[in-house]
C-alpha cells in the first residue's frame, strides 16, 4: 500500500471535485482544438479540394 | 558488454521518497490556477498589440489571411506568450514566494508544483510554435519562438538577476507581439511593425520602473538588481523621463513617416505629452508625493499603450 508524506493533503471531496472540474475543462479545451483544427484544415484546403486530379 | 540487469538494485517506485512530488499536491490545482500561470493580464496586452499588428498589416494583393487563420494565429500567439509567463513563474518561484506582489501566485502558494508549471510551459511553447508554423507561416512561428526564448531564458533566467538593464533589454520580449501579428498576416516584416516594436520597447522601462519604485523594498530584499535598487530613486526617475521622451518620439514617427494620418498624429501627441508630463512630475515631485506620482504614471502607462495602439486602426477607419 502506498505511504503518504506527512503534511500532504489526503483525498477528500474538494480534491475530487477539483479533479473532475479540471478534467471537464481539459475536455472542452481539447474539443475546441479539434473543431479549430478541422476548420483550419478546411480553410487551408480551400477550393483546391475540387481541383485535385480524379 | 554483459547485461548485468540482474545485479541492479530494485527500486520500489510505489513508495515516495523525500523530494518526490506528491500526487495529491498536483491534485490541489484548479483549471483557474493553470490559467493564472499564463499571466492573463500580460496576455491581454499581448493579444491586443498582436491584433493591432494584424489589423494594420496590408490585406490586399497577396497579403491578408482568412478570418479562421487570423483567429488561430491570435490564439496561438496568446498561448505562446502565456507559455513564457508559465516558464517565468517556474523559474522565479523562489523570489515570488518572498515578494508581497507575487506570493499568492500558484507555485509559491503551493497550488501548482514547479514541475507541473515547467511541463505546462514547455508543452504550450512547443505546441504554439509548431501549430503557428504549420497553420500560418514559419516566419511568425520563428518570431514567436524567439519571443518565448527571449522572455524565459534571456530575461528571466539570465538578465533579471544579473543586471539593472534587465527590464530594458528584456522589454524586447514584450515588444515582439505586433511584429509577430504582422508577420502572421503578410509573411514579412516591414517598417510599421518595427516602429510598433520600438514604441513598446521604449515604453517598458518607464512603465516597469514606476512599479519598481513602489516595490523597491521587495526587489532589494530579494537581491534583484532593478534600477531603483541599484541606481537609486533619483537616477531611476531621470531615466524614466529620458525613456519617456524617446518613446514619445517613436510614437510620433508612424505619422511623420506617412504610415498614419492626422488623427493618429494629434491623438498620439496628446497621449505622449501627458506621459512625458507625468514622468517629469515624478522627476521633480517632493519626496512625500513621489509614491503617488509613480503610482499614477504606472496606471497611466497601461492606459497609454492601449489607447495609442487603438489609435492605429481608428486612424485607418477615420482616414484623415
Amino acid at each position: 500500500m502506498r505511504e503518504e508524506f506527512e503534511g500532504t493533503p489526503e483525498w477528500n471531496d474538494e480534491l475530487l471535485t477539483r479533479r473532475r472540474k479540471r478534467a471537464a475543462v481539459m475536455g472542452w479545451v481539447l474539443a475546441g482544438f479539434v473543431v479549430l483544427f478541422f476548420l483550419v484544415t478546411v480553410v487551408k484546403l480551400g477550393s483546391n479540394i475540387v481541383q485535385r486530379p480524379l | 558488454m554483459a547485461n548485468n540487469s540482474a545485479d541492479l538494485p530494485v527500486i520500489d517506485t510505489s513508495v515516495p521518497r523525500a523530494g518526490d512530488v506528491s500526487d495529491l499536491t498536483t491534485e490541489m490545482a484548479s483549471a483557474a490556477d493553470y490559467f493564472e500561470l499564463l499571466k492573463p493580464r500580460v496576455m491581454s496586452l499581448v493579444v491586443f498589440t498582436t491584433l493591432i499588428g494584424m489589423i494594420m498589416a496590408p490585406s490586399g494583393a497577396g497579403g491578408g489571411v482568412h478570418p479562421v487563420i487570423a483567429f488561430t494565429a491570435l490564439l496561438l500567439i496568446a498561448l505562446g506568450a502565456g507559455a513564457s509567463g508559465a516558464l517565468n513563474m517556474w523559474y522565479d518561484a523562489d523570489i515570488d514566494a518572498n515578494m508581497e506582489r507575487t506570493r499568492t501566485r500558484p507555485i509559491p502558494s503551493g497550488r501548482i508544483t514547479k514541475e507541473s508549471a515547467l511541463g505546462f510551459g514547455l508543452t504550450l511553447s512547443a505546441g504554439s510554435f509548431m501549430c503557428l508554423g504549420v497553420f500560418v507561416n514559419w516566419l511568425s512561428a520563428g518570431l514567436l519562438a524567439f519571443t518565448i526564448f527571449f522572455y524565459a531564458v534571456i530575461y528571466t533566467i539570465w538578465l533579471k538577476r544579473y543586471t539593472a538593464q534587465n527590464i530594458v533589454i528584456g522589454g524586447a520580449a514584450g515588444a515582439f507581439p505586433p511584429v509577430v501579428g504582422w508577420a502572421a498576416v503578410t509573411g514579412s516584416v516591414e517598417t510599421l511593425p518595427v516602429l510598433m516594436f520600438a514604441i513598446i520597447f521604449f515604453w517598458t522601462p518607464p512603465h516597469f520602473w514606476a512599479l519598481a519604485l513602489l516595490k523597491n523594498r521587495d526587489y532589494t530584499e530579494n537581491n534583484i538588481p532593478m534600477m531603483p535598487a541599484v541606481a537609486g530613486s533619483k537616477n531611476t526617475r531621470i531615466q524614466i523621463f529620458a525613456y519617456a521622451l524617446i518613446m514619445a518620439i517613436f510614437a510620433a514617427l508612424p505619422a511623420l513617416l506617412g504610415y498614419a494620418g492626422l488623427f493618429y498624429a494629434l491623438f498620439s501627441t496628446a497621449l505622449s505629452t501627458l506621459f512625458v508630463a507625468m514622468s517629469f512630475w515624478l522627476l521633480i515631485a517632493p519626496d512625500e508625493r513621489q509614491a503617488a506620482a509613480a503610482k499614477a504614471l504606472f496606471a497611466y502607462s497601461i492606459f497609454y499603450l492601449f489607447l495609442l495602439f487603438a489609435g492605429f486602426p481608428a486612424d485607418k477607419l477615420i482616414g484623415i
